[in-house]
């Protein structure tokens, strides 16, 4: 439904400043009907990678197709014609404060000249989809920050588009309201069979609805794939930073500062473990003490589930001799669990409790 | 104060009032255009088109510094050929509205400005046309703050009708300088001072309630 072909960005920039490639080569194709994300740091090049879609911003280099037609060209009428199958909503929601909830929402109609008896009806439609049907007669300023993005979400869909483009649509709002709008999302997805292009800086919002994601840094896509693939195993440090903070961040300060470099004769060791699908099911913990004599501590856990695959990350402290720490690693491994060394702790100063 | 007194402030208040009033509202259908054109015109807004933008910016610059009494005398030619007078009430409008229109335009084009370019973008990719934009999300929004801009023009022009008295435009500052000063009655200047002051105020609230109707951003529940 969305292809973009190796597209570049460059911004000129003003006069005597180097021009600043926001987008570098970025190659993507999303499925009609999925809902797809985009995750990275701020800078990375998200916006403008979501705006070259509607053609907001114009590539400088590569194609872009959405719906099987390619509109990288398009000007004027077409250009015109081709974004109202394309929603969008924003971070900030853009709301007209001189407009009520639904003149908002009747904007895009009007733009196109349906007759107002039309309008009332969709209106009202769109109203009860996003469930907001008793404020139609509200101003933005009256409504709460989860209402505006309803809001933003019926004015999107108001031209019955294909495809929904979400700018940090939730990043603006508390986590229970993020939730609410992710909910409404992904059910517009499934009963409306759209197609969601989303970005954001939070892993939360990905594993949360979408399917496939990508990780960007630098106007590129450095990792891309299943989100769980992508969650389980980062490849990138950047990655990794992102999935270490919707696992509820790194073990306690008090943990890592503890920590040294080089095991320590006597000390023990500190794993990040990641269970994945069923294998999160199994006793594994429970085996470790009983075949190798060591003891684990837990420090810091967290369990999620993406895509109805449950999954978990432990940090723990392992300590017992040498030789069963070893064998408790290497029996990890062999279970395929990913697991990585943290660091390791001198026996004087282990973690207790 | 004597009837004749009296009667002079009458007519100073209506001549006041209507040179203030025409041009005000001649300005502002020059001055509304022009400042929507110099918001849109600007480098990488919405009709993007710089040297108009800075020709037209010149010659409202230019306009603006020069002193409006020497302005007054200076266009007395052009007054002449628009008015087909330059003595009166008449000719007095035209350099008000000379002076006002671009005064006009710059508080238009900074109400205009002032619109999240968020609300641009959200309209642009709903397919909106430039046409689109300007009328049914610039506009709109701005509309408070060009409320607001054009009553700070109004409470301007009652000022620069004062000045007018030199080309024999009359009004209230005529009656003040030429009652009041030159033959030293101090009550006809008091008078035409209370008069003034009332004459703003009014127009200052009346602004700024329209102002406050107009605008949803801050409703009170």
């Amino acid at each position: 439904m969305i292809k973009l072909q190796d597209v570049t960005k460059v911004f000129s920039g003003r006069a005597g400043s180097r021009p600043v490639k926001a987008l570098d080569g970025i190659t993507l194709s999303v499925a009609a009907g999925e809902v797809f994300g985009i995750i990275g740091p701020s800078g990375a090049g998200k916006s403008t990678l979501i705006r070259v879609v509607n053609l907001l911003e114009r590539p400088s280099s590569g194609r872009v197709e959405v719906g099987g037609v390619d509109i990288t060209d398009l000007k004027g009428k077409s250009l015109r014609a081709a974004r109202r199958g394309i929603g969008m909503i924003f971070q900030h929601f853009n709301l007209l404060s001189s407009r009520t909830v639904f003149g908002n929402v009747a904007l895009p109609l009007e733009l196109v000249g349906v007759p107002a008896a039309e309008i009332e009806q969709k209106v009202s439609q769109l109203l009860d989809l996003v469930g907001l049907a008793d404020k139609r007669d509200r101003y933005p300023v009256e409504l709460s920050g989860g209402q505006k993005q309803r809001v933003g979400i019926a004015r999107a869909l108001a031209t019955d588009p294909k495809v929904l483009l979400c700018d940090e649509a939730t990043s603006a709002l508390d986590p229970e309201t993020t939730r609410s709008i992710l909910r409404l999302l992904a059910d517009i997805n499934k009963r409306l069979g759209l197609t969601i292009l989303l970005i954001t800086h939070e892993m939360s919002v990905v594993t949360e609805i979408c399917r496939r994601v990508a990780v960007m840094e630098s106007g590129r896509f450095i990792e891309q794939g299943d989100v769980l693939d992508v969650f389980v195993h980062p490849r990138t440090p950047t990655g990794r930073a992102l999935v270490t903070t919707a696992t509820g961040g790194d073990p306690p300060e008090v943990v890592m500062r503890r920590l040294v470099p080089q095991p320590v004769p006597g000390g023990g060791v500190v794993l990040r473990i990641v269970f994945r699908g069923s294998l999160a099911d199994q006793p594994v913990i429970s085996q470790l003490s009983r075949r190798f004599g060591t003891d684990m501590n837990l420090l810091h856990g967290h369990l999620d589930a993406i895509d109805d695959a449950s999954f978990g990350v432990l940090v723990a402290e392992i300590t017992g001799p040498p030789a069963g720490i070893h064998a408790t690693i290497a029996f990890l491994h062999s279970n395929r669990l990913d697991v990585e060394v943290l660091g390791y702790v001198p026996p004087s100063l282990r973690a207790t409790g | 104060m004597s009837p004749q007194v009296y009667a002079l402030l009458v007519d100073a208040t209506t001549e006041t009032l209507l040179m203030v009033g025409v041009s005000g509202v001649i300005a502002t259908v020059l001055g509304l255009p022009l400042g929507l054109a110099l918001a849109v015109t600007g480098r990488g807004e919405l009709l993007s088109c710089p040297t108009f933008n800075h020709v037209v910016g010149l010659v409202i610059n230019a306009t603006r510094s020069t002193p409006f009494i020497i302005l007054v005398v200076a266009i007395i030619p052009f007054t002449r050929l628009v008015a087909g007078t330059s003595i009166g009430t008449r000719a007095a409008i035209v350099p008000l509205i000379v002076a006002a229109t671009p005064f006009i335009a710059r508080v238009v084009e900074a109400a205009i400005r002032e619109v999240d370019r968020g609300l641009i973008e959200a309209a642009a990719a709903m397919g909106a046309t430039p046409l689109q934009i300007i009328r049914k999300v610039l506009l709109p929004e701005a509309l408070p703050a060009i409320i607001l801009g054009l009553t700070l023009a109004t409470v301007s022009l009652i000022g620069y009708s004062a000045m007018v008295g030199a080309v024999g435009g009359g009004g209230l500052g005529d009656l003040g300088i030429r009652y009041g000063y030159q033959r030293f009655l101090p009550d006809v200047m008091v008078a035409v001072v209370l008069v003034l002051i009332v004459l703003v105020q009014i127009v200052q609230s009346g602004g700024e309630l329209i102002a406050q109707q107009v605008n949803k951003r801050n409703l009170k529940s």
